[in-house]
């Protein structure tokens, strides 16, 4: 048991800078959502359920602009496909986790996923209770940071015209970070790229699926020349 | 829009978001090698579904008619310039939002 607690405030400290990052995050989704008149229990209901941060924030538009189903599916299936990958990394990882695999994969966000990628613990029963603990707490601070938002967001009322541009501001931070961690910039330049062309052709409301199956069709078109790229480096 | 159907959107995009996170356990077992093209996509996707969001985000603003997408732009170059100057995520976010939202409630 004291064994457990040991384990526990290891995975804490671990998990400090996805706490800021996720009270902030959730508090400010929490606020977003409660702007478009959904309270507490819609944020708590997301939060615990979808547990997909930049999902979640679309997903208030979704609700906002009373979206078809099939539209919301499959807007969830291109915001998440990175999901996808985080898998296929954690396949060898989890294979052994037990009971505790079905969490473990419902749980794996992208900053949850990059401290399992950090964590230098050996392998063995000491360390798949580290993951456990740091998906687990993960998950508490953004839930904890939705409910507080969305609450805090009904008592005081916050003048909120504007507060969307929170989720633009997130991604330009994700995508500046990305642009600094990668050697090859194509990728990026052409997800902006179609995704405008895609947005003068079709207009705001129909672009996304043409822009996503483009970028898709490009990137396996343009396989063999972009691969030799990468490899050159 | 009713509850009902607020209700079940959440209810698909979970759903969906879980199919994904599990699909990979599901179609590569760990013991067989992941088709080169499954990988390869893995690696480009994720930067270019990011670029897609910005402009998705960005798809209400009006360049040829007032505001003239000024508020967008000026709050986006904010962020930018911060997150280069600092690069402090939490930094960057909460003050290109702020300065958006002084920007469309007391200027525009």
């Amino acid at each position: 048991m004291n064994e457990k607690r040991h384990l526990l405030r290891e995975a804490f400290v671990h998990t400090i800078p996805v706490m800021t990052g996720y009270l902030f995050l959730g508090f400010a989704f929490g606020v977003f959502l409660e702007s478009k008149g959904y309270g507490w229990p819609w944020a708590l209901l997301m939060s615990v359920f979808i547990y997909a941060g930049s999902m979640q924030f679309v997903t208030v538009d979704l609700l906002a602009g009373a979206a078809s189903l099939i539209g919301a599916a499959i807007m969830t299936l291109m915001v998440n496909a990175r999901h996808l990958f985080y898998g296929i990394a954690m396949l060898d990882e989890f294979r052994d986790v037990g009971r505790k695999k079905p969490y473990m994969i419902f749980s794996l966000t992208d900053e949850t996923f990059s401290l399992f990628c950090a964590l230098k613990e050996p392998p063995g029963p000491d360390r798949k209770r580290l993951l456990l603990f740091i998906a687990l707490l993960d998950q508490l601070y953004w839930v904890l940071g939705s409910v507080v938002g969305s609450v805090f967001g009904s008592i005081w009322h916050i003048p909120s015209e504007g507060i969307d541009f929170v989720m633009t501001a997130l991604f330009t931070v994700i995508y500046l970070d990305r642009w600094k961690a990668e050697a090859d910039h194509t990728a990026s330049i052409l997800g902006v790229v179609i995704s405008v062309l895609c947005l003068l052709v079709f207009g705001p409301s129909g672009f996304v699926i043409p822009a996503m199956l483009s970028i898709t069709a490009v990137f396996l078109l343009l396989r063999g020349r972009l691969e030799k790229g990468r490899d050159a480096q | 829009m009713t509850e009902l159907h607020g209700l079940l959107l959440i209810g698909v995009v979970a759903a969906v978001t879980i199919l994904i996170r599990s699909a990979p356990f599901l179609l590569f077992p760990a013991d067989k090698p992941t088709p080169g093209w499954v990988l390869y996509l893995g690696q480009m996707l994720p930067s270019a579904v990011i670029g897609m969001l910005i402009v998705y985000c960005l798809r209400g603003a009006t360049p040829l008619a007032f505001p003239y997408g000024i508020p967008e732009g000026a709050a986006l170059l904010t962020v930018v310039l911060l997150h280069l100057w600092k690069r402090n995520t939490l930094l960057s976010i909460a003050g290109g939002t702020v300065f958006y939202m002084l920007l469309v409630q007391l200027v525009f």
